[in-house]
């Protein structure tokens, strides 16, 4: 079906080409007769050509959308994520009739009080509604409108590691592939060393740290990643050296050496630029990953602190069998944004690989 | 290649050494010591005094500062995290390791190395199994997408590999508990046997009442990782099969099913050969999140209870195990390239 589409285009493009091509010999009109896309025009021609990536695309859009515009349409409106309801009044005891027969003879009709401390003076735990559609958590807080505001932290995160990274990995994978030798030694050694470390079992040493350490606010979540950068920035300095190994042997960089330019200039006008599209991908495919991230984050109960919104402490619901058990409405839903952020990121990104490769002649 | 070998394995012994001196200080900054915390009940009841902890302490390779007030008797202690101490903590945790000494388990009160095996047998059963599954499914739908490109089949299936893949383990794990468990009853919400199960039963009906209760988790586990193989698999069979030699068989014409299946298909497991090499440390490390969801005594949960609990020995070993995994995975994929692959050569 894609492949009908392609010829399409191709023949639209082309027809007046061929018409005029006899009356235009002397190529003054030659921007006429073939339309030329810059490279960024083709970029984006051949993303939004899939299905796919349009499909990821409009997801975010909705997500975030979802996330930053959603509470001002929420008629439980609150600070921090917490949207409590104190509407619906809901009986602190519970009564309870039964018979009871009296020294005399008769049969009375008693009631048995219960004052239950767990149920609170707002709508705790409340079923799906109308007024709840999403149902409402053991606080009273609404559940749709704390996935709302969980979704400003959880799809804002990843972009502030993302780039702190990628430009960690760039400029010390930039400087290790062109300097090469010991600098080179000694970079990629401590990448390898990086990439030895396994994630989780660090955060949870992290997770404990901060704790004791009194941090127990949102920023605890900024320190994780901020370490989850400081490992992670090991990927994209491999891939940016990679690429500079192979790019620095090009003649473009003889001519550049030969113009005599400066390495500085070198390195980041006449190398980097190469190695951007890739870094593009990395990046989105990166989003996804940190969202991921702190889900697990939040599901292990290490993430920002326990009461503040954000898709991971939403899920760590999960964990407790009865509300996995019994009311799925607390949890599904943040999974299901979650699986859909990071999907989207994923669609995106090998949208955006596919349209940057120029081996792809679709 | 002998001489590329051993400089490999030069390099993996300085790059572990890194990453222990990395791993010895994150875990000297975890709070809630397990000693302390163990024995100051006893400290408060005056059955053992400070001194006998600072003893204990010191075998671990900590070093425990007194406070004293003007009497002379001992009012408070904390661990001495100076950087120098924390040095020698780890020349000693260092020198214990090359004794093959890893220390005893805080937790489990047992030697390091035997938790590690205790608990490594279910992992590696779980994981073996997930892997051979996923092999099975991956291989051939892969090859038959590559085969249709674009086509209908392919483009279903890609979606499907990037749904999957995108599923968070926690997610997928409990909302299969949720349904096949809890509502639908069809299977065991967790754990490795049944409570209810007599305690005499033979050996049979025990292997079948966990094999029952790993359906769950190994499925999970399989629809996690299957995408990104199959995926894998697709784009090196689209490689292989631009390849000359496969314009070459269909020219002396081979049949189709010939072509994939004696030329495409041999290639297309070359690089597969290092992503499977590369899949060591989850083979043997576990599924941390998994087990944990599930509830299967493995090396994961094992660690994930320890990690939370201060058990450094048990934690420092497990990473160092993890990172020698890795290393070693590292080496195996790239010694297995060339194996498979004539055309390449090492030592560069």
């Amino acid at each position: 079906m894609e492949e009908n589409t392609e010829v399409k285009t191709e023949a639209v493009n082309t027809a007046p080409a061929g018409g005029n091509f006899n009356d235009n010999l002397h190529g003054e009109n030659l921007t006429e007769r073939a339309k030329v896309l810059s490279p960024s025009a083709t970029v984006a021609k051949r993303f939004f050509r899939s299905k796919l990536s349009v499909i990821g695309l409009t997801a975010l859009i909705v997500l975030f959308l979802f996330s930053f515009i959603g509470p001002l349409f929420s008629p439980w409106k609150a600070n921090g994520g917490t949207a409590k309801d104190y509407d619906t009044i809901v009986p602190i005891g519970t009564y309870k009739a039964f018979e009871y027969t009296g020294p005399d003879g008769q049969v009375y009709e008693a009631y048995d009080i219960v004052i239950d401390d767990n149920l609170l003076p707002y709508n705790s735990l409340g079923q799906p509604s109308g007024k709840h559609w999403l149902g409402t958590d053991k606080e009273g807080n609404d559940v749709l409108t704390r996935l709302m505001y969980g979704g400003r932290v959880s799809l804002t995160i990843g972009f502030v590691v993302v780039i702190l990274e990628t430009l960690l990995g760039v400029l010390l994978g930039g400087v290790a592939g062109y300097f090469g030798k010991w600098v080179d030694q000694l970079i990629m050694r401590i990448v390898d060393v990086l990439s030895c470390i396994p994630t989780l079992p660090i955060m949870l040493i992290l997770g404990a740290t901060l704790d004791s350490l009194g941090i127990v606010t949102i920023s605890k979540l900024y320190y994780m990643m901020l370490v989850i950068t400081l490992i992670g920035w090991a990927g994209t300095a491999r891939l940016v050296r990679g690429q500079i190994l192979s790019l620095r042997e090009q003649e473009f960089m003889l001519a550049a050496k030969c113009s005599g330019l400066s390495t500085a200039k070198k390195i980041f006008k006449h190398l980097l630029p190469n190695v951007i599209p890739q870094l593009i991908v990395t990046m989105t495919l990166g989003l996804g990953s940190v969202i991921l991230m702190e889900a697990t984050l939040g599901f292990l109960g290490i993430g920002a602190p326990v009461g503040t919104a954000t898709w991971g402490n939403i899920i760590y619901l999960a964990n407790d069998s009865i509300y996995r058990n019994y009311y799925p409405n607390l949890w599904l839903g943040s999974g299901i944004c979650i699986t859909l952020a990071i999907l989207a990121f994923n669609f995106v990104g090998d949208g955006l690989r596919d349209a940057f490769d120029p081996k792809m002649k679709r | 290649m002998v001489k590329y070998i051993i400089k490999r394995l030069l390099l993996a012994v300085l790059i572990l050494f890194g990453v222990s001196v990395l791993l010895y200080f994150l875990l000297r900054l975890m709070p809630g010591n397990y000693i302390i915390e163990k024995f100051s009940p006893a400290i408060g009841q005056g059955n053992m005094t400070a001194e006998d902890l600072k003893n204990i302490m010191a075998m671990y390779g900590y070093d425990l500062k007194l406070f004293t007030n003007e009497a002379g008797d001992i009012i408070d202690f904390q661990v001495n995290n100076s950087l120098g101490n924390i040095f020698a903590g780890y020349f000693k945790w260092l020198g214990n390791f090359f004794k093959g000494d890893m220390g005893v388990s805080f937790k489990y009160q047992i030697p390091v190395e035997d938790v590690i095996t205790d608990k490594m047998g279910i992992s590696f059963s779980i994981s073996l199994v997930s892997l051979i599954i996923e092999v099975l499914i991956a291989i051939p739908i892969g090859i038959k997408c590559a085969c249709n490109q674009y086509g209908k089949f392919d483009y279903t299936t890609t979606v499907i590999c990037m749904t999957l893949m995108s599923f968070p383990s926690f997610f997928l794990g409990n909302m299969f508990i949720k349904l096949f468990a809890v509502d639908l009853g069809w299977f065991e919400m967790g754990g490795l046997n049944s409570p209810i199960l007599p305690q005499d039963a033979d050996f049979f009906t025990r292997f079948g009442d966990t094999i029952w209760h790993l359906i769950l988790p190994i499925t999970v586990m399989v629809l996690l990782d299957v995408g990104s193989l199959m995926r894998y698999t697709r784009t090196n069979t689209l490689e292989v099969l631009n390849a000359d030699y496969i314009r070459t068989a269909r020219a002396k014409g081979l049949s189709e099913g010939k072509v994939v299946y004696k030329h495409v298909f041999r290639n297309t497991l070359i690089p597969l050969v290092t992503v499977l090499a590369s899949t060591l440390p989850m083979l043997f490390g576990g599924a941390m999140i998994t087990e944990t969801v599930f509830d299967i005594p493995g090396i994961g949960q094992a660690t994930y209870a320890a990690l939370q609990e201060g058990d450094v020995p048990l934690a420092m070993s497990y990473n160092m195990f993890i990172a020698v995994l890795t290393v070693i995975g590292t080496l195996l994929a790239d010694l297995m390239y060339a194996v498979v692959d004539p055309r390449i050569k090492l030592g560069k």
